[in-house]
């Protein structure tokens, strides 16, 4: 539910935000100075063809790179002076993922791999497996805990990707293309569990290039060439 | 979920992996470690048995076989020489002489004739029962009573030298008397029966079955004075207190032989003496000095340990950069998995503490089955050893 226009809260402020990848003696701009703030509480996707810089974009509001040039705040926090350790600690405690390919740890249990982020937070055994059980309830996936990865359907893994995503209790879940390798029928599933979870009051930010995933967004931001090219609100 | 939580499960999860690295890194670790302790034990074995035993006249032909002979009842015996030769060190008072015959063995383990000098030189003690006393006595290694749970008052059947003896001479059916402390030396492994009894089971001495009192069923024919057995007598000898009376020598017994005379001389000066006089071309007999033959020995072994050394650095240099392929193909075959981990907020020191703590576990489980392994070396050692020299 977006908040009434006077208490909007930028969570994440974009202020003419370049990357510039130099391959030999080219340079590629990925972000061609970008200026763009996310709200908290929203569900945004974000639409373009290949190239035009979502990933680029998602991987610097995930903190997993700063900008070349610009100003990037998270939660009031200047991201572009951060070194590794405390980007580390930023996504840790703020973000969560969600993978195209789900990315769960093949070796690790269902409550193991949602309990993963939580062994970085340093909480103690017993705590992090009822807070798995808790997030695998809310996913559906109670009577699973003990299954190995590849055990499960892919619209399973990727709840269970979900459950690690929010096993931190993240102001924002960043999902790059999360039906991208599912059928349409499980993919709607994801799509609304996601948007329950927006509901919820997680801000949202999703790359896709399907419009009918994208219409469960309630902000598309729509990119080419590096920039902004127009951004959709629902009314 | 602790580092090492993690990285056991990444372990159990890639057995096959695992398994090979274990495998690989411990055979590196064992391999050179086991070859060193047992060089280093077969030195000790040999050395020190070798500087404890002066001099040994015998046979004249390898020194090498005269040596292991006399020192660990080894190698086939050499050829024997009189008993003459012992009673000429006496009278020369140069030094004791320590006379071995040692031709046969006991269910394969070597019976050794020597007199009570030996025990005396080796400080031989018995642990269980008493000294040999009796023609047709023994006592036994430590090792033999053991590996045959044999003990005093047992009987203990001298093995047959050749199906077609035609001498004659039977298999003796000998009396376990005592069994020795244990030694951790060869004596252990060898069955000791005084000279007279060695010479009896070579056929050299013999009593007279009395046959004319044997059980009516094994005679064939009396007639007169002959009498004929079948082949149902004993086909062993055994000297019991009725017929020792009748056992007797043949022969010279400055003729009998020995295989092996241990020379104890009396002072450096009298060991010159003696070395001199088997240097003359009339001798008859050689006389070595076993840590000369075994220094020798050793010199060969050490010369090859040595190139086995540096073939051994060649191959651990190779198994390392084995290992640091193998890690670094499965750092990039996990590398979207360890990209995960960083995305979902793991610090790159974190990660080097699980890729570390995965180090960690291999080499500490085969640093375990390394130690198990050099345990069993060690344990096993006299008994390589013994199989290495045989
Ligand atoms: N690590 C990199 N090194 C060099 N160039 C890069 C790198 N990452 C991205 N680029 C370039 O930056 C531009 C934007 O890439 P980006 O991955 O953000 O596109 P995208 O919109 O996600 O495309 P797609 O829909 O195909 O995933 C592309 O031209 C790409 O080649
Ligand atoms: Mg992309």
């Amino acid at each position: 539910m977006p908040l009434p226009e006077l208490q909007r809260r930028a969570l994440v402020q974009i202020e003419n935000v370049h990357k510039t990848y130099i391959m030999g003696d080219s340079e590629v701009r990925a972000l061609d100075g970008v200026t763009l703030d996310f709200d908290e509480g929203e569900f945004y996707s974000i639409l373009g063809p290949s190239g035009s810089g979502k990933s680029t974009m998602l991987n610097l509001l995930g903190c997993l790179d700063r900008p070349t040039s610009g100003l990037f705040k998270m939660d009031g926090h200047d991201v572009s002076q951060m070194d590794d350790n405390q980007l580390s600690d930023l996504r840790l405690k703020r973000i969560g993922f969600i993978f195209q390919s789900f990315n769960l740890i093949p070796q690790l249990t269902v409550s193991e791999n949602i309990a993963l982020p939580l062994y970085y937070l340093e909480w103690d055994r017993q705590r992090s497996v009822e807070r798995a059980r808790e997030l695998a309830d809310r996913v559906g996936l109670g009577n699973r805990l003990g299954h190995r990865p590849l055990e499960l359907s892919g619209g399973q893994q990727q709840r269970v990707a979900i459950a690690r995503a929010l096993a931190n209790d993240p102001r924002i879940i960043l999902a790059d293309e999360p039906t991208g390798n599912l059928d349409s029928a499980t993919g709607k599933q994801i799509m609304s569990l996601l948007s329950e979870l927006n509901g919820q009051g997680k801000t949202i930010i999703m790359v896709t290039h399907e419009d009918e995933v994208a219409a469960h967004s309630n902000v598309r931001v729509h990119m080419r060439d590096g920039n902004v090219e127009r951004i959709d609100r629902n009314a | 979920m602790h580092a090492f939580y993690l990285a056991w499960q990444y372990i159990r999860h890639n057995r096959i992996k695992s398994v090979l690295l274990v495998c690989g890194v411990t055979l590196t670790i064992v391999v050179p470690a086991a070859v060193f302790i047992l060089v280093r034990f077969g030195e000790e074995w040999l050395m020190s048995r070798a500087a404890s035993t002066p001099m040994v006249i015998g046979a004249k032909g390898s020194r090498v076989d005269l040596s292991l002979h006399a020192l660990y009842f080894r190698s086939k015996a050499p050829a024997p020489i009189g008993m003459a030769e012992a009673a000429k060190l006496r009278e020369a008072g140069l030094a004791i002489p320590v006379p071995l015959y040692g031709r046969f063995t006991a269910r394969s383990f070597p019976i050794v004739g020597a007199t009570l000098d030996y025990f005396d030189f080796r400080d031989l003690r018995v642990a269980s029962g008493h000294q040999i006393a009796k023609l047709g006595d023994c006592v036994l290694g430590a090792r033999v009573a053991q590996a045959l749970a044999l003990g005093a008052g047992d009987r203990l059947l001298s093995d047959s030298e050749n199906v077609l003896d035609l001498s004659g001479a039977y298999p003796l059916n000998m009396r376990v008397t005592g069994v020795l402390a244990e030694e951790r030396t060869e004596d252990d492994f060898a069955v000791f029966v005084d000279l007279k009894t060695a010479w009896v089971i070579a056929g050299l001495g013999h009593g007279h079955q009395d046959v004319s009192k044997a059980d009516e069923s094994v005679i064939l024919d009396r007639t007169g004075n002959t009498v004929v057995a079948n082949a149902a007598l004993p086909e062993y000898t055994e000297i019991t207190d009725e017929n020792i009376g009748s056992f007797h020598f043949h022969g010279d017994p400055a003729g009998f032989p020995i295989t092996a005379l241990i020379a104890l001389p009396r002072d450096e000066k009298s060991a010159v003496l003696l070395r001199g006089r088997y240097e003359q071309q009339d001798a008859a007999a050689q006389l070595v000095i076993p840590e000369d033959v075994v220094g020798e020995i050793m010199e060969m072994v050490f010369k090859a340990q040595r190139i086995f050394n540096y073939t051994v650095v060649c191959i651990a240099a190779a198994t390392v950069l084995f290992l640091v392929l193998i890690i670094s193909l499965s750092l990039r075959l996990r590398s979207t998995e360890l990209q995960t981990l960083h995305k979902l907020g793991c610090s790159r020191h974190t990660m080097i503490t699980l890729v570390g703590a995965e180090l960690i576990l291999i080499g500490g489980i085969s640093s375990l089955f390394s130690a198990g392994a050099l345990v069993l070396v060690l344990q096993l050692a006299p008994v390589l050893m013994r199989t290495f020299l045989a």
